[in-house]
């Protein structure tokens, strides 16, 4: 079945037509609209190689509307002349005429009429010729006609500046025959449906061709947050590496399980109101495990298992006060209190990731609350060779492979190292994670015996996720100023893979 | 982590050598420290105030290094350049000592009065010392690191210097109404009573921060000579009389404070640090401090401390097999003169006054370890065999957000912290109804509370994403934190699933349609019995009335789920219905 009359017709005049067609002939001899065949060229087009269409643009002479009905009545003045009788007419009255305006002064410069000024009623209009020749019409009959090319130059610019003409542009459609032309051709389907399965008519019927350039309908999912998708990447990692989860559902900690169990002095900065969220309700802690309690207190103001102490006088008040904790590692000292409460010793591998919260100056990389990555490790006679093999270990399982050390400080780590990796993109060491051995007066004071030592390191989770997924403002990512799109875009998190960074593009 | 800026060129010649910016900034990781900054005072003007006002500043290089905040021994030019010297083994750690002056020891006598405001003061004198004009600056900025470091802001300690021959001892060190404490201050043209000079500093960018120390005090601490000259009023202000200035000869020091410990620490410092510009160097004169309970000692301690630490336990330590012999060497490398003594496996150690920071034998492990190298170490795992858990609540949270988004829902990261608009007025509750906990000290209002719902951070979500196609559908699986006096610390968090639904319709059902998936991955069958799950008609000052249900699971009520009230979408700058459903996960567990 062909695809309409139109396009049916125009099979049957290509296969006889010497060479090819013109679209807008073809409309002519028809008799329809030029878009109707535009329109089965296009359909016929879209059948593969069918038929060949070359787009031509031609120019054209058309006949305004003013200029069709003067092709059909006659010009202004030729009718003008025409009401005039031969006994003559008042010029009032022939002004009155559809005409009259127009046609008078034309009529009057072609002299086919003459005015009478001095008639008894008023000026008289009579004929000066006995008949005229209607030259305008002529010329515009052969314009509709189609043959504008028989006018010379200026009569059609005469004919256009009386806006009877106007010259148009027409897109139309030099079709010859395709490869694969036929008068028969069937229309094809779009689609495959249970009929044709069913029916087997699948099998006789020729189906539209996809367009593979375009995109795909995109699916109707929900997304997981990408900090969160690589915070599961981390916790992974420490599964993998043998790592027990510690509890960190607590935000609020008092001053002692976040400082004083640390050995972190009362005075230092860190504990200052311009460093730390402290509780106004409620503001102190209700219970502390106080025989541990004075074993801190003792070796915070006069030292003890081997250590010199502050020397300051510990305060109790001080200890109690509740913050928001500043770091997992107060989680790390519940756990390990709670392992040196278990006899015999057995070794522990913990892990934390959860929030903290610090009362800091806002930028574009520090917000007052973000995620820490801690991991730690408990045995005898673990030393700094065996935290940086975990180290390696661990950081390797993070697609990084080339790591340094340096030297830091601590407030509760002795011996303490900073972790600096290459970074090469940035093609410099950039620091990475902190690093340690818990001092002698955290562990000893909660009871671990004397010669265990932990190893215990700790990172951010918004560092790492933002050089990997390459975002410069923390506060696309985290809390509520969240890009969504850039949620729904962001690819799987393989952190050991490295991943081009087509997301920030396309955003 | 206190930052030292020192100028390259002088640092050079101290150490004796040149390097390239490259080998200082490996030394400098190498030692612990951190070359944080190529700088000029006109750089650093320019980028702080504009070329303009840097046209004419010295662009003499500037190198800006960061120490390590227990190493008060390296806060200036002095210290860094001895540690180094000695680190490469260029110079021996010179010896510190305390001596006694030909004719009279200087005297401070305490009066009871410090006790209530500021009890404790030391003091030592600098003789015949040499400054010029960069030993005179780096002397004064040595006093200001300490000052904002160890002396927290003065508050702890705070340092005076003071041209010793313009006074005459007797020192008394005392305590007075601010009233009658006048005198004229350093650098002011007239003498002031301490009232007005409270008052004048109020407005001094610098004086202001250290008023509150004292401020409410009925007596201001003040040191006289016996001529009734004012040294200084600590912790704010020194008096002009005494002011040292490039050509004075004998400084005399003074720190006082509230912790005596810290208070030697500092007067250590600085006496170690500057005695090298004195004419016997490495000398100080001591002075002697009368306290009000009749007893008196010398100052400064200067105190040589010896600790004994077994060569096996500093490689045992640090995962290395060094000798004893080569293990004193590396030690005495950190500024710890060590020899092995005993029975060849003892390493005795000597702790220097400079090295305040050594508290005990970790301390000294490290340093060893530093001497090595870190970076020498021979890596190794651990032997620790163990098994791992995940903890329950992470485990369920992590199963249920897989699946919540599977059910298309888009996981949000909302902040734990926020205002009590957010949780309270916005949402139609009084704040007292919500058992928030309030933050003492916020520096905004975004941080006044502890979220005690999920549901603001996800609304606010919605809001900064108004130009995302319809519908959005978001949740959050993460902690809420309300009062809870059955826990040691008075708080509880609770782990709480939110999600919520916004388009041009409420859609009630979508958000009741993921209830039921959430329950159906529970396991916990709809129904009131055998541990199901219903709702029930409910209300709440959130929701919109008669489109509020309440969820019951287990018999226990978790949560509710309805259509928000337009007051609470207005109010979240939201214009477009939305239903939201929360419940608390941990009955679940």
């Amino acid at each position: 079945m062909a695809d309409g009359p139109v396009a049916e017709q125009l099979l049957r005049r290509l296969e006889a037509a010497d060479g090819g067609l013109d679209s807008a002939e073809l409309a002519a001899q028809l008799g329809v609209e030029h878009q109707a065949v535009v329109g089965a060229v296009k359909s016929l087009q879209a059948l593969g190689e069918v038929i060949e269409a070359e787009l031509r643009s031609t120019k054209r002479w058309e006949l305004t509307a003013e200029g069709e009905e003067m092709a059909r009545e006659g010009s202004h003045e030729a009718r003008v002349f025409q009401s005039v009788p031969a006994e003559g007419l008042a010029q009032s009255e022939l002004m009155r005429l559809p005409s009259g305006k127009v046609g008078f002064s034309k009529a009057m410069s072609n002299k086919w009429i003459r005015v009478d000024k001095s008639a008894a009623e008023g000026p008289r209009v009579f004929r000066t010729v006995e008949g005229i020749d209607d030259e305008v019409q002529r010329r515009l009959q052969l314009v509709q006609g189609g043959q504008a090319e028989k006018l010379a130059e200026k009569e059609r610019s005469e004919l256009r500046k009386r806006k009877l003409l106007t010259e148009v542009t027409l897109k139309t459609y030099w079709v010859s025959k395709g490869k694969a032309f036929s008068t028969s051709i069937s229309k094809q389907e779009a689609e495959l449906s249970p009929d044709m399965i069913s029916s087997g008519s699948w099998q006789n019927r020729s189906f539209k061709p996809y367009n593979f350039a375009a995109r795909g309908v995109p699916p109707d999912s929900g997304h997981l947050h990408p900090l969160l998708k690589v915070r599961s990447q981390f916790r992974q990692i420490f599964l993998e590496m043998g790592f027990t989860e510690m509890p960190t559902d607590n935000f609020i900690e008092s001053s002692f399980w976040n400082f004083d169990a640390l050995f972190q002095p009362q005075q230092h900065p860190a504990r200052d109101q311009h460093d730390t969220f402290f509780l106004r309700d409620p503001a102190e802690a209700l219970q502390l495990p106080m025989d541990y309690v004075q074993r801190v207190k003792r070796t915070h103001s006069q030292g003890g298992y081997g250590s010199q102490g502050y020397k300051y006088s510990w305060k109790l008040d001080e200890a109690k006060k509740n913050l928001l904790r500043t770091h997992t590692t107060s989680a790390s000292a519940r756990a390990l209190y709670r392992l040196a409460q278990k006899k015999p010793f057995t070794p522990a591998k913990y892990f934390s990731i959860d929030r903290v919260f610090r009362n800091e100056t806002l930028d574009a990389t520090h917000l007052a609350e973000f995620h820490q990555i801690e991991g730690v490790v408990a045995d005898h006679g673990l030393n700094l060779g065996h935290l940086m093999g975990v180290l390696r270990e661990f950081f390797t399982k993070l697609g990084i492979t080339q790591l340094r050390f340096k030297p830091a400080y601590n407030p509760y780590t002795e011996p303490s190292m900073e972790v600096f990796s290459y970074h090469q993109g940035l093609k410099k060491w950039v620091e990475v994670g902190n690093s340690g051995l818990f001092r002698p007066e955290m562990l000893l004071p909660m009871g671990l015996p004397e010669n265990v030592s932990v190893i215990a390191w700790g990172l951010s989770l918004e560092r790492p996720t933002m050089i990997k997924y390459g975002i410069n403002n923390i506060r696309e990512l985290v809390g509520h100023k969240v890009n969504l799109q850039m949620v729904y875009d962001s690819p799987l998190c393989r952190l050991d893979v490295d991943t081009p960074r087509h997301t920030q593009e396309a955003a | 982590m206190p930052t030292v800026s020192v100028k390259r060129d002088l640092l050079f010649q101290a150490l004796g050598r040149t390097y390239t910016d490259e080998e200082f900034d490996e030394l400098c990781f190498e030692f612990g420290l951190e070359l944080d900054e190529i700088t000029s005072e006109k750089e650093i003007i320019s980028k702080e105030q504009g070329n303009v006002k840097a046209q004419g500043a010295s662009d003499v290089v500037l190198y800006k290094i960061d120490v390590p905040a227990n190493r008060y021994d390296l806060l200036c030019l002095e210290g860094l350049v001895r540690g180094l010297q000695v680190f490469k083994e260029r110079i021996k750690a010179p010896v510190y000592k305390r001596v006694m002056p030909n004719g009279e020891i200087q005297k401070l006598i305490v009066t009871e009065e410090t006790g209530k405001v500021r009890p404790y003061a030391v003091a030592a004198v600098l003789r015949n010392i040499k400054f010029t004009k960069d030993r005179y600056d780096s002397f004064i900025e040595l006093q200001e690191k300490l000052h904002q470091n160890i002396c927290r802001k003065r508050a702890l300690v705070a340092i005076g210097t003071h041209d010793l021959d313009t006074l005459s001892g007797p020192f008394t060190y005392t305590a007075k109404r601010p009233s009658d404490i006048k005198f004229k201050p350093l650098n002011k043209t007239k003498e002031h009573t301490a009232c007005e000079l409270m008052n004048i500093y109020k407005t001094d960018n610098h004086l202001k921060h250290y008023l509150h120390i004292i401020e409410s005090k009925p007596l201001y601490p003040v040191i006289y000579d016996s001529n009734g000259v004012v040294l200084s009023m600590p912790p704010i202000i020194n008096g002009d009389h005494s002011k040292i200035t490039v050509n004075t000869k004998n400084v005399f020091i003074e720190c006082t404070g509230t912790d005596f410990t810290k208070a030697k620490i500092v007067l250590d410092i600085i006496v170690t640090m500057f005695s090298e510009y004195c004419e016997n160097q490495f000398t100080v004169e001591a002075v002697e401090v009368a306290f009000p309970n009749r007893k008196s000692s010398t100052f400064p301690e200067l105190a040589y401390r010896r600790e004994m630490v077994r060569a096996d336990l500093i490689n045992k330590r640090v995962g290395i097999r060094e000798t004893p012999q080569n293990l004193a060497k590396l030690l005495t490398r950190m500024y710890l003169k060590s020899e092995v003594i005993g029975d060849g496996n003892q390493i005795e150690i000597e702790i220097p006054p400079t090295r305040a920071d050594i508290i005990h034998a970790c301390d000294i492990v490290e340093d060893a370890a530093i001497a090595y190298g870190y970076n020498n170490i021979q890596m190794a795992l651990p032997k620790t065999y163990t098994i791992a858990n995940q903890f329950p609540l992470n485990k369920l949270t992590e199963l249920l957000r897989v699946d919540v988004a599977a059910a298309g829902f888009t996981e949000a990261l909302t902040f734990a912290l926020c205002s009590q608009e957010d949780i309270a007025d916005k949402l139609g509750l009084d704040i007292s109804a919500t058992k928030a906990v309030h933050i003492s000290n916020p520096k905004t209002a975004e941080f006044q509370v502890a979220r005690t719902t999920l549901l603001p951070g996800l609304l606010k979500t919605i809001a900064a994403n108004r130009k995302m196609p319809l519908p959005l559908k978001l949740f959050e699986i993460s902690d809420i934190v309300v009062k809870d006096s059955s826990k040691d610390v008075g708080a509880k968090n609770y782990r709480h699933l939110c999600a919520v639904y916004y388009n041009k319709n409420p859609g009630f059902e979508i958000i009741h349609g993921l209830l039921d998936r959430v329950m159906q991955l529970l396991n916990v069958p709809p129904g009131e019995d055998k541990g199901g799950y219903v709702i029930k008609a409910s209300e709440g000052p959130a929701f919109f009335p008669g489109r509020c249900a309440e969820v019951f699971a287990r018999g226990l009520s978790v949560g509710k789920l309805g259509v928000l009230h337009p007051d609470v979408i207005t109010r979240f700058e939201l214009t477009m219905p939305c239903s939201s459903l929360e419940i608390n996960i941990e009955p679940f567990l």
